[in-house]
């Protein structure tokens, strides 16, 4: 995509307000980009927005949040580094919930972004911004992270590709930390295959982060994968009786096409499922709390007030700096993991996670290949719907979390839509088995079409 | 204040950095004196998006360590984040290690002054980062931060409430500072801040058993504060019980210049840690082949070594305890040993002249053993006197040389010659008539008061151990 049509694209993009970056500095930001040595790579010349929390040279990385308003990084995430090496061009930082926390991009400092398609709905979160960016075909891939689903979900809600890689998969290091082990970046692309290739630049063992596993980058397939006698299960737990309708219609429908493709399809349990919302909420805003002490006005970013003491200064910053829903967590993490709390709460959902990640095991250790399930319960909400209901709000997230907690790779793809609105149906694969689950999304997606009502 | 009836018990926490060129979670040096907030990365700044990397070499030298202090090595130990707000700590958390630590179960012994011989247990050995330094005096109002030692690897080092006494903490603090600078994982040097230790300390009446409310000593920053402090602490406690009062678990902060204890502000302190495990780094994994090669890196150690010298070379205990101090004396005086001296007479000079020296010259041993080897035999031979050999010493420090041609150059080298101590003498004689007759009244003791007129005539050249004699014989005559 040459320059001009990429700003052209991103200036058309403007009104869904997903995009941070001024376009002024996405031109000049290109163009420093342009002055290394032409690029060779997979990726050559193709432009991909990131989310505004991970780190750049180019722009600021704000994290959605007034209290890295302006940071500049000295560093670029690893991510990024294989980005620019394999020739694709950052083209800007996208909106998301502040340091993404939240499912529907409302939570950012800088104002909400609009749903692609309707403008009064959410685009989900918390990488709104980067899912509407692709959806409205302003870039073919973006980057994003998942702490809880915050891929997969906005890309459900949008009608894009979106993968959660396994935990370990690609590394951290430049990825601002939310729930340290939990975080992925992840990847939004417009097909599956554009989605795997960038998959396969940024993944692969990385000396900077500890928990990055000493694999080999994905190898992502080329052609869909046959189906015949692959066993594929359903946990009845992601199919509740209040399901919406127009949701369960689209996955029974990708469902048939499965088994049309030779697949076999069985119904599994996955009983642990329902703790799995508590469990995150534990443990992701425990994690959290820690993660964002360093933000104290002391080091970097702006100071609030005009504080007396050094006690003044962490509170009007902190205070300020943050959104309410950062703040809810901060608290929340800060209590479970109190003395005399610590056991009742954090230890407590670390051992729930364990057999969260058991279920896993036990039907990929029984025959099945991977699982199929909705990758949410409703398409994409009204803004404002869920803003004063926290847990409401959280359970936009209850079929994505579990492959977090359990640092599986998950994926949702375009099955459908109801009502206009967009529905995905989600992958989850054994830990490692990206190409096995990318193989089968590209033969599901070579028999649905993401437009089609259902 | 009057401690009779009180036994006091101290335990303490010391924590030492590890000698390594590079932090613990980052390649930047550690190195001690640069410009404030030269040696930082995004690492020790805590920048967002950064990720901590173990440096193994820390690890190696708290696995020595650990060795050295007989500790149980876990081959498995887990990092843990310590929670706390400070604006010297930029992350908000601390990278240690909490519910598993890398050792456990050692001891170290020391000797008591009322005890003798006692083994202080070493409840647990971790490794976490240092924290910035924050300056208090630079700025008015306002304080800066040197984020330089943020990030620098420090080994913690917790005992059991083995303690008596101040002196006794004291003594077992010696002891592994000898330990740890033997086993080369740490240059404990109090000063630049490398070795740092907080006491908890508590009395109860003699005969007691169950331990009283302790409270935790900080600040002690040097090791002459160490006994000071924690018997200003402890008298404290005791005045506070006798009058009926009631020890507050708290942290105490010794200040050196107004010689006293002082309760921190509890705005300044942090109860709740809120530890939880590290999710930036992995289980902490020690290979097998690390406990077999850092075993081997130890050296002898200070307890065995002073054993071996006192019994080889037939040197008293305590003569042993001083050359142990450094393993660079420890050699250097095997050295002069080696270059046929005996052992007393070099255990002497080298806890005299030479250690006298070597602190004036940042430990430096300036003398090379062969040559003190040599002055020791001059001595002995009467060569040159014992006041003389002193004087070819600092020569011998200063510029270098041979000793018998620097004595002879600096015209040190005794005359026995009968002649030249005859006419020495006759001229003491002639300028002290009065002493003479009293001498020869029978005021014998005035002998020395001849010898000495005799050292200062001859330059100090005449062998003191003729001088008297040739005296005796004028004077009887």
């Amino acid at each position: 995509m040459s320059e001009g049509a990429l700003l052209d694209r991103l200036a058309q993009a403007g009104p869904l307000h997903a995009l941070l970056t001024p376009l002024d500095e996405v031109r000049s930001g290109v163009a420093a980009q342009a002055t290394r040595p032409p690029a060779q790579g997979v990726l050559a010349g193709v432009p991909l927005v990131v989310k505004d929390n991970i780190c750049t040279l180019e722009y600021t990385t704000s994290c959605g949040s007034r209290i890295l308003e302006g940071y500049r990084s000295p560093f670029d995430a690893t991510a990024i580094v294989r980005l620019k090496a394999a020739g694709a061009v950052i083209a800007g930082k996208s909106n998301c919930d502040e340091f993404a926390m939240g499912s529907s991009t409302e939570h950012s400092a800088y104002g909400r972004t609009n749903h692609p398609l309707d403008p009064a709905r959410v685009p989900g979160g918390s990488s709104g911004g980067s899912a509407a960016l692709v959806a409205a075909r302003a870039v073919p891939a973006a980057l994003g992270s998942e702490t809880g689903g915050s891929v997969r979900q906005p890309a459900a809600f949008c009608g894009v590709v979106g993968i959660k890689p396994t935990y370990g998969r690609v590394s951290r290091y430049g990825l601002v930390a939310f729930g340290s082990s939990l975080d992925q970046i992840g990847v939004f692309g417009d097909t599956v295959t554009q989605a795997g290739r960038v998959l396969s630049v940024i993944s692969g063992r990385d000396p900077f982060d500890s928990t990055c596993a000493d694999r080999d980058p994905v190898v992502p397939p080329e052609r869909p994968r046959d189906l015949k006698d692959v066993v594929i299960g359903i946990p009845g737990e992601y199919f509740p009786a209040d399901l919406d309708r127009g949701v369960r219609r689209a996955c029974e429908r990708a469902m048939e096409r499965l088994r049309a493709l030779g697949a076999t399809l069985r119904d599994v349990s996955l009983p642990h499922t329902k703790y799995a919302i508590p469990t995150y909420y534990i443990i992701a805003p425990a994690e959290a709390s820690s993660n964002l002490a360093r933000y104290d006005g002391v080091r970097y970013g702006p100071r609030f007030g005009d504080p007396v003491d050094v006690r003044a200064l962490y509170r009007n910053t902190r205070g300020q700096g943050f959104g309410p829903e950062v703040r809810r967590r901060v608290l929340v993490g800060t209590y479970v993991l109190s003395s005399g709390y610590y056991e009742a709460y954090y230890g407590r959902a670390q051992r729930m996670r364990g057999l969260i990640a058991q279920d896993f095991d036990r039907v990929f250790g029984d025959g099945i290949d991977l699982l199929f399930t909705p990758a949410t319960p409703t398409p994409a909400f009204r803004a404002g719907e869920n803003m004063a209901d926290p847990v409401a709000m959280y359970l936009a997230d209850i079929f994505t979390v579990t492959a977090n907690l359990a640092g599986l790779p998950a994926m949702t793809i375009p099955i459908g839509r109801v009502q206009g609105l967009p529905i995905g149906g989600q992958l989850i694969a054994p830990a490692f088995e990206e190409a096995r689950m990318l193989g089968t999304a590209l033969a599901l997606e070579a028999v649905v079409t993401g437009t089609e009502e259902a | 204040m009057n401690a009779a009836g009180w036994e006091t018990v101290i335990g303490l926490e010391t924590h030492v950095q590890l000698l390594t060129r590079s932090k613990m979670f980052c390649g930047c040096s550690s190195a001690f004196g640069a410009p404030p907030n030269t040696n930082v990365c995004p690492v020790c700044l805590g920048l967002p998006g950064a990720l901590p990397i173990v440096n193994g070499r820390a690890i190696r030298l708290a696995v020595r360590a650990a060795l050295a202090l007989g500790c149980r090595v876990h081959a498995r130990s887990i990092f843990a984040r310590k929670n706390y707000f400070y604006p010297d700590l930029p992350k908000g958390y601390q990278i240690s290690q909490y519910e598993e630590p890398l050792a456990t179960e050692g001891g170290l012994e020391f000797t008591s002054a009322e005890r003798g011989a006692v083994r202080a247990t070493i409840a647990r050995l971790h490794v976490e980062e240092d924290a910035g330094k924050s300056l208090h005096d630079r700025v008015p109002r306002a304080t800066a931060v040197d984020l330089n030692r943020s990030g620098v690897p420090l080994a913690e080092i917790v005992t059991g409430p083995d303690f008596r006494s101040p002196q006794e903490a004291r003594a077992y603090l010696l002891a592994l500072k000898e330990v740890l600078q033997y086993a080369e994982v740490s240059d404990c040097d109090m000063e630049k801040g490398s070795l740092r230790v907080d006491a908890n300390v508590s009395v109860r009446r003699a005969g007691e058993t169950a331990l009283g409310t302790k409270t935790e000593v900080k600040n002690i920053n040097s090791f002459a504060f160490v006994e000071k402090a924690l018997t200003l602490e402890r008298e404290r406690q005791i005045s506070v019980l006798e009058s009926g009062g009631t020890i507050v678990q708290q942290t105490m902060l010794f200040d050196a210049r107004a010689n006293t204890v002082r309760p921190q502000r509890t705005k300044e302190e942090s109860k709740d840690y809120r530890y939880f495990p590290e999710p930036d780094l992995p289980p902490l994994e020690v290979p097998e082949t690390w406990l077999g090669e850092e075993r081997t890196a130890i050296p002898e150690l200070p307890a065995a070594k002073r054993e071996r010298l006192a019994t080889r070379y037939g040197i008293p205990a305590q003569d042993a305890g001083v050359l142990v101090q450094t393993p660079a004396v420890a050699d250097y005086f095997e050295a002069v040993v080696a270059a046929g001296v005996e052992a007393k007479p070099a255990a002497n000079w080298i806890m005299g002249e030479v250690l006298a020296d070597a602190k004036q010259h940042d430990g430096a041993l300036r003398v090379p053993p062969p040559a003190l080897a040599q002055l020791i035999a001059l001595v002995k031979g009467g060569t040159v006197s014992t006041q003389a050999g002193k004087r070819v010493f600092e020569v011998l420090a200063e510029r270098g040389g041979e000793p018998r041609a620097v004595a002879e150059s600096l015209g040190l080298v005794q005359v026995a010659d009968a002649g030249a101590l005859t006419s020495w003498v006759d001229q003491a004689l002639a300028s002290h008539p009065s002493e003479m007759d009293r001498y020869r009244a029978g005021e014998t003791k005035l002998l020395a008061f001849f010898v000495g007129q005799v050292m200062k005539l001859s330059k100090g050249k005449a062998d003191p151990k003729l001088v008297p004699e040739v005296l005796k014989q004028r004077l009887g005559g």
